[in-house]
Formats: C-alpha cells, structure tokens, sequence
C-alpha cells in the first residue's frame, strides 16, 4: 500500500484490469445481446452478435410505424410503444411535481415551524413508509373500485388514480428536504422574521431559491420511481390504451405471443432516456441517500 | 429581506381564501356523502374526516404551521396507513369472486333477474305523440295510452291502426329506461313488461323480497339470507349465488394454519422468501464492495469508465431489464442456453425446475443490486481514515487483513441501516419475481396457486389478483402476516439509524 514493489504493482495491476474487463463482458452481456437482437430478423431467430441480415423492422414497429418486408407483407405494430412511453412520461411528470410540491412544503414545515406533535409525526412518517404500498394492493383496488363510482375520473383503469396513489409516496422524499433544509443557518429565517415576512413568505422567497439543487434531484429520483413503478400500476390500469411502458412491455414475453426482437427494439428505445437522465443524475443520489440514512 | 417586502402576497383580505375553502369543503363532503350512499360507509367516514380536517386547518388561523404538512400527511394517512389497515380488515371477511358484492346490491341482482314467458313475448315500436309517446306492439294490433317515459308510468293498450310516425330503432333505444320502467295492461288484462331492447312480454321475477332476510322464488321456495357465509340459502341448504361480503373472524387464518394445502407451500414461500431477501443483500453487498474497493485503488486507471459501466444495470429501469433477461434465459431459444450448449453441451430448463429458477432470480436480482451497493460502498469507504491503514501496514498486515480487521469493521455500522432497508425492499422485491418468473413452476399439490419462486407478497398478489378465485380476504390474512414481518424489519431499522446517528454525532461532539 505504502510500499509497494514495481513488479508486483505491474502483475496487480494487469489482474485488476482483468478482472475488470471479464466482469464488465459478463455484465455488459446482455445490454450487447439486446442491441443485436433488435436487428434481427424475425422473432425467434438465433444468431451471431453481429446480425446476418440486419433489419430494422423492430424499430420500425417500436416508433409506431407499418414495416413492408422485402417480400411485400406488410407488419403492423403490435403495442403502442409510443403511446405507453407518453403515458409513462405524462404520469411520472404529474405525480413527480406533485410529490416535490408536498415533499417541499412538508419538509420546511417539519425543519422549521413549531407544531405540536413534530417529532412524533416525523417518526410515525419514517415506519409507515417502510410498509411498501405494493402490500396494500388489494384496498387500494378496493378504494379505487369505490371512488369509480362517485366519479369514473378517479376509478380503476384512471391515470388520476395512479397520481394519486403515487402522491402517497412523499415520505422518504420529505426526509431527504428536509436533511437539506437542517443545514441552512437559522440566521437566514430569523432576518427574514424581523424584516416582518410570514412563515410563508420566509418559504416562498429564502427557501424555495436555495432548495432549488435538492429538488431537482428529488424530482428526477420521484419521477424515475414512478416510471418503473409496476405493481400498483398494474393493478389500477386494465385497457391496453391506458397502460403505463413498465405495465406494457410484459405483454411482448408472454406464452402465446412471444415478440422477443420486437420487444428488444421497444425496450432500447423507451429504456435510453430513462437511462440517461439517470447517469446523469445518480452522482447526486447516492450522496444524498448515504447522507439522509445517516442524519436520522 | 427585499423579497418579504415588496409582495404583498397572503396578507390580504382572508374572503378569497375562505371562499376557496368552503368549496373545497363543500365538494369533499359532497363525495362523503355519495361514497356513503353508494354502501361505502367506511370510504364515506374516511372523506369526511379528509373534509372536516382541511375546513379546520385551512379555515382557522390558529393551525397556520399545519397547513404546510397538511397535504403530505393527509396523503400518507390515506393511501398508505388506510390501506394497510383496510388490508388487514379485509384479512377477517370473505370477500372474494364469489362474496363481491354488499348485501343491498347482491339483493338488487337477484330481484331484478326475471324470466319472461315465451307466448306474450312480442316486438314492439315506439310512436311520437306530440310531447309524449305510444307503444305499438305490431303483432297483436295494440296501441298504448300516451306516456311520458320519464317515470315509473302504467297505461293500458288498446286495438288501433298502425301509428304513421314510428321512431328509428337507435331513437327508441335512448329511451330504455323510461321503457324499461313501463307497465302495460293488455284489453284482456294481461301485465307486460319491457323485455329486451325490441320486446314486450310477461315478466316474472325470480325472486321476489319478502322480507329484510328472505326472498321468494318464483317456484315459492323460500331462501333465507345467511349472514355467516354471506350467501342466501335455499331449503335445500344450497348456496345462491351471488354472495355478499361478511366478516367471518379468524376463518382465513384458520384456513392458512390448517389446511395442508395451504400451510405447505405458505411454509415454503416463507422460508424462501427469508432466504431470498438474505441472499441478495449478502450477494449485492459482498459484490458490490469487492468492486468498490478495487476502483478504490490508487493504482488503477480509467476509474471513471468502469464507473460509469458498473452503474448502468443500475441505471437501466428494472422492468425492462428483468424482461431482458426473462428473454436470455429461455430454455429453447435463450441466447444464455446457446452458450451453455456451445461451451458445456447443457441446456439448464431455468424456468421449470424450481432450483434453478431460484439460481435465476437470484442471478438476476445480484446483476440488478450490486451496483447500488458498489455506489454505497465507495462513499463509506472514503469515510475510512488513511493512516489507520497505512499503520496496520507497517506493521505487516496483508492487504487482506488491513481490510477485514481495519476497514470492514469501519464500514459495517454505517452501512447497517442501509442493508436492512435493502433486506426490506427485497423481502417485497415483487417486480422481479412477477416480470421475470411470475413464481412458476407451481408447487404440485396446492389448492392455491402457489409457486417455487414465489415471494410471500407476489403470492398474495396472484392469489388477489391472478387467478379466477379473486381470494381478497385470504390475500389480506397472510398480508397481515408479512405486514407483522415488515413492522419488524422497520423497527429494527429504525433502531440501528438511531444508533447510527448517536454514533455520529458523538464522535463529531467528541
């Protein structure tokens, strides 16, 4: 460590690397082997890395649009990818700004106003969150079954109902704004009380500018969460139409219809610009998540 | 502060706000109300307590600072704390495909069946009569009194010629429930009925209420609501369906304890579900560290690269890369048994035998987890003072030893919270075990269906939701189960950050 001999360093160094390199081949395989499967032909087919005769008939059919094979057949989409992608983004968009709407205000109100109860609440928030809402399906079925009759809007197979339930998932989010709020100095609210602003306004116009960095994170964190959300979505959505991408894509794999290169292109293609923001967002994620378990 | 002064937001005159309130209110009791009449007393009282909370903290000055956590709260207390509860109350009924419905409606359905008799049964059309319209039954020459159509109306027919203005059959058809509430009297005093949507007939209920807890057949037979299985008996003792949902006491854990077919595989899923959540986090874990560690080494090149590698089973959404491998590993034309067979001349049925499946999902579950650790394990590590180790390394520890004795010891504290949310979060880890085996191959032998990949909340999700039973309340009996499981875990949790929060701040006030 301190000491270290140039030929052992060397002969490390090579095992280092290779370890690496084996393990990223065994890793990286099957992003590899989806990317080749897209290209393929048909939806059974085997065959090298490299594709034979590659075609772009599966990303024709995951955009949405007809393909005309070399033979004059024509294929025709077998899901709205594109529609479940929009869903998927149009959910996530709603409930995550939702969720940072709720999260913020609860936050500051728990890092600094006085209400009785605050720290009772704050510690019956953290147990109740550990109960995963994918225990609960069935009353959430059972609740969402009911509401459908005082109004179909907020019923079974609703994108509302979906907002909604995702609402409920603001806890860990509060914990996480409210670490962040903890560590801006007081000083800054109590000049803000003396200039005569209300608590709300102390929220609007200090706040809210200097949380701007946390919530986006928080943001792109809820909206990631939603995406990838299946059992709740799977339960409330029914119709093909209303379906979110992770509720969609299972209908590619299934016993009687088994579109597995079709499904390599649709997932490629919705699975990128999740993944993307994601890179680009997880340097900011994991500081928090390792900070906000240890602040408590 | 600049900003407090020159917006005069909030201050103003509290009319608007209480306006806004008030209609809030006004449109949540409004649902209470509806929730209620509609034979949800439960949801009723639950948007009641919503309504009165928010015209109180909203409409009051004095509750000011609990308006900012009013929403979250009234969020978590409704579609998680409620739903557990109501998961649990559900546990002690019978609700299911069979006992669906509550009592008023099931009785609903039943009067309103009717058989209609063939001889009187005839077409029918609708005539325009200024305001009001006339029912002309063709076949029998028959042209009713004017009726409105939009009330319960009675009316008698009477020989006519053919009306000339008849409605189109769709006009007709917008008018069924004024006609479906139409009685008619033929001249020979004969009752019909609307019978279907192009007849008239003699209709007889089936069942006719006689009282609050029985019905009549048509057949006179009596049927007595039983309130303890929530079905109407008839005199023969057979159950007519459908049924209503009552509680029946601890019958679904009863069930759960006893019945061989259920307490074997519940026995196995349990167990299996323990070993799955202990597995992946001692395999993510132990992953994820092995590779923290060596990107932590000063010597090594491209950090960022492997980085950024290692991370993206991480970053790719899971549902998509758990149907990737779904694919990768079929047993016929899975690019995984390829090789295999190429390299071994194996073809491993990864999704029938039940030990392999387990291999499989937890293959999977490692490639999904350790870079989540691996991300975790990097920032503890930097958190390891240097010198401890260069110490240990003068004095002679391997490489190995200065890591089990200095380094491990330093890390597993502040970790240990982390690993129990990650045991939790597995313990419930459905989307995997749904996307990628949906818990087959079947346990043989079961009366539930009951997988060998199957993980105690996925179990209770196929038997909710995926077969043709519907079993709501079984479902919600061993829910209470895990629920008591996960109250464990989270207070285990909650403990070890306390701690872990001592800790810290004692060693930062030290």
């Amino acid at each position: 460590m301190i000491v270290e001999r140039p030929k052992d360093l060397l002969v490390k160094k090579i095992l280092a690397h290779g370890f690496m390199l084996i393990f990223l081949a065994l890793i990286l395989f099957p992003f590899f082997m989806v990317l080749s499967i897209s290209f393929r032909e048909g939806n059974f087919s085997v065959g090298s890395i490299i594709p034979e005769n590659p075609t772009l008939e599966h990303w024709y059919l995951a955009f949405g649009l007809d393909y005309t094979r070399a033979d004059g057949t024509v294929v025709e989409p077998p899901y709205p990818v594109m529609l479940w992608m929009w869903n998927s983004i149009k959910i996530g968009l709603i409930a995550g700004l939702g969720v940072l709407a709720i999260a913020t205000i609860s936050a500051y109100a728990f890092s600094r106003i006085r209400i009785k109860g605050k720290g009772a609440m704050l510690d019956g928030l953290f147990l109740i969150q550990m109960f995963p809402t994918t225990l609960a399906l069935v009353a959430i079925y059972a609740i969402f079954d009911a509401l459908g009759e005082v109004s179909p809007f907020l019923g079974l197979n609703s994108h509302t109902a979906l907002v909604l339930i995702y609402l409920a998932g603001v806890t860990l989010h509060i914990w996480t704004i409210k670490g962040y709020f903890d560590s801006i100095d007081t000083a800054l609210d109590k000049a803000a009380a003396i200039d005569g602003a209300t608590p709300w306004q102390t929220f609007r116009f200090i706040f809210l500018p200097l949380a701007v960095p946390i919530m986006s994170v928080v943001f792109v964190l809820a909206f990631i969460g939603f995406i990838n959300d299946y059992p709740i979505a799977s339960v409330l959505i029914r119709s093909e139409d209303k379906m979110t991408l992770a509720v969609g894509s299972r209908l590619y794999l299934n016993e009687f219809q088994y579109l597995w290169g079709d499904f390599a292109a649709a997932a490629i293609l919705s699975g990128l610009p999740i993944t993307v923001v994601f890179l680009i967002a997880q340097r900011y994620l994991v500081s928090g998540l390792s900070d906000g378990a240890v602040k408590g | 502060m600049t900003a407090a002064t020159d917006s005069p937001v909030t201050e103003g005159s509290p009319i608007p706000r209480l306006i806004i309130v008030s209609a809030v209110t006004i449109a949540l009791l409004f649902a209470a109300f509806f929730l209620y009449q509609i034979a949800q007393p439960i949801f009723g009282v639950i948007m009641l307590a919503l309504a009165t909370g928010f015209a109180i903290i909203f409409g009051a000055n004095r509750y000011y600072g609990a308006r900012f956590i009013f929403p979250g709260v009234s969020a978590v207390l409704i579609f998680i704390a409620f739903p557990v509860v109501y998961t649990i109350y559900i546990g002690f009924t019978n609700y299911s495909s069979f006992n669906l419905l509550t009592y008023d409606r099931t009785v609903e359905v039943l009067t309103s069946r009717g058989s209609v008799d063939p001889d009187t049964e005839q077409p029918f059309a609708v005539a325009r009569d200024g305001d009001q319209f006339r029912i002309w039954l063709p076949d029998s020459g028959l042209l009713s009194d004017p009726v409105s159509l939009d009330e319960v109306a009675e009316a008698t027919l009477s020989p006519a010629d053919p009306p000339a203005d008849l409605l189109e059959r769709r006009d007709a058809i917008q008018l069924r429930s004024g006609l479906q509430a139409l009685t008619l009297t033929t001249p020979e005093g004969t009752i019909i009925q609307n019978a279907s949507l192009r007849t008239f007939g003699t209709v007889t209920p089936d069942y006719v209420r006689t009282g609050p807890n029985t019905l009549t057949r048509f057949d006179g037979a009596k049927l007595v609501a039983d309130h303890e299985t929530g079905f109407f008996v008839d005199e023969a003792g057979q159950n007519v369906p459908p049924g209503w949902r009552v509680g029946i006491g601890w019958d679904n854990f009863e069930r759960i304890f006893t019945s061989e077919g259920i307490r074997g595989p519940m026995v196995s899923i349990f167990i299996w579900t323990f070993v799955f959540a202990i597995a992946s986090v001692v395999l993510t874990f132990a992953l994820g560290l092995t590779l923290a560690v060596i990107l932590q080494w000063p010597h090594l090149r491209f950090k960022a690269v492997y980085r950024i590698l290692l991370i993206l089973p991480y970053a790719v959404p899971a549902f998509i890369s758990i149907l990737v491998f779904k694919g990768l590993f079929n047993q016929n034309f899975g690019e995984i048994n390829l090789i295999l067979e190429a390299l071994f001349g194996v073809r491993p049925s990864w999704f029938t035998d039940g030990n392999l499946a387990r291999v499989m999902v937890l293959i999977v579950n490692t490639w999904l987890g350790y870079p989540y650790m691996m991300l975790l394990a990097m920032g503890f590590l930097q958190a390891v003072p240097e010198d401890h180790k260069k110490a240990a390394a003068l004095e002679g520890a391997s490489a190995l030893r200065v890591f089990f004795t200095i380094t491990l010891p330093q890390i597993i504290p502040p970790f240990l919270p982390l690993l129990i949310a990650s045991f939790a979060f597995n313990f419930n880890n459905m989307v995997l075990i749904f996307l990628l085996t949906r818990g087959l191959p079947d346990i043989p032998g079961t009366v539930i269906p009951a997988g060998e990949t199957d993980i105690l909340a996925s179990f209770t999700y196929r038997l909710a939701f995926d077969n043709a039973g519907q079993q709501f309340g079984l479902a919600g009996a061993i829910t209470l189960l895990i629920f008591l499981v996960v109250a464990a875990i989270s207070y285990a949790n909650f403990v070890a950050m306390r701690r872990a929060a001592q800790k810290r701040s004692g060693r930062v006030s030290a």
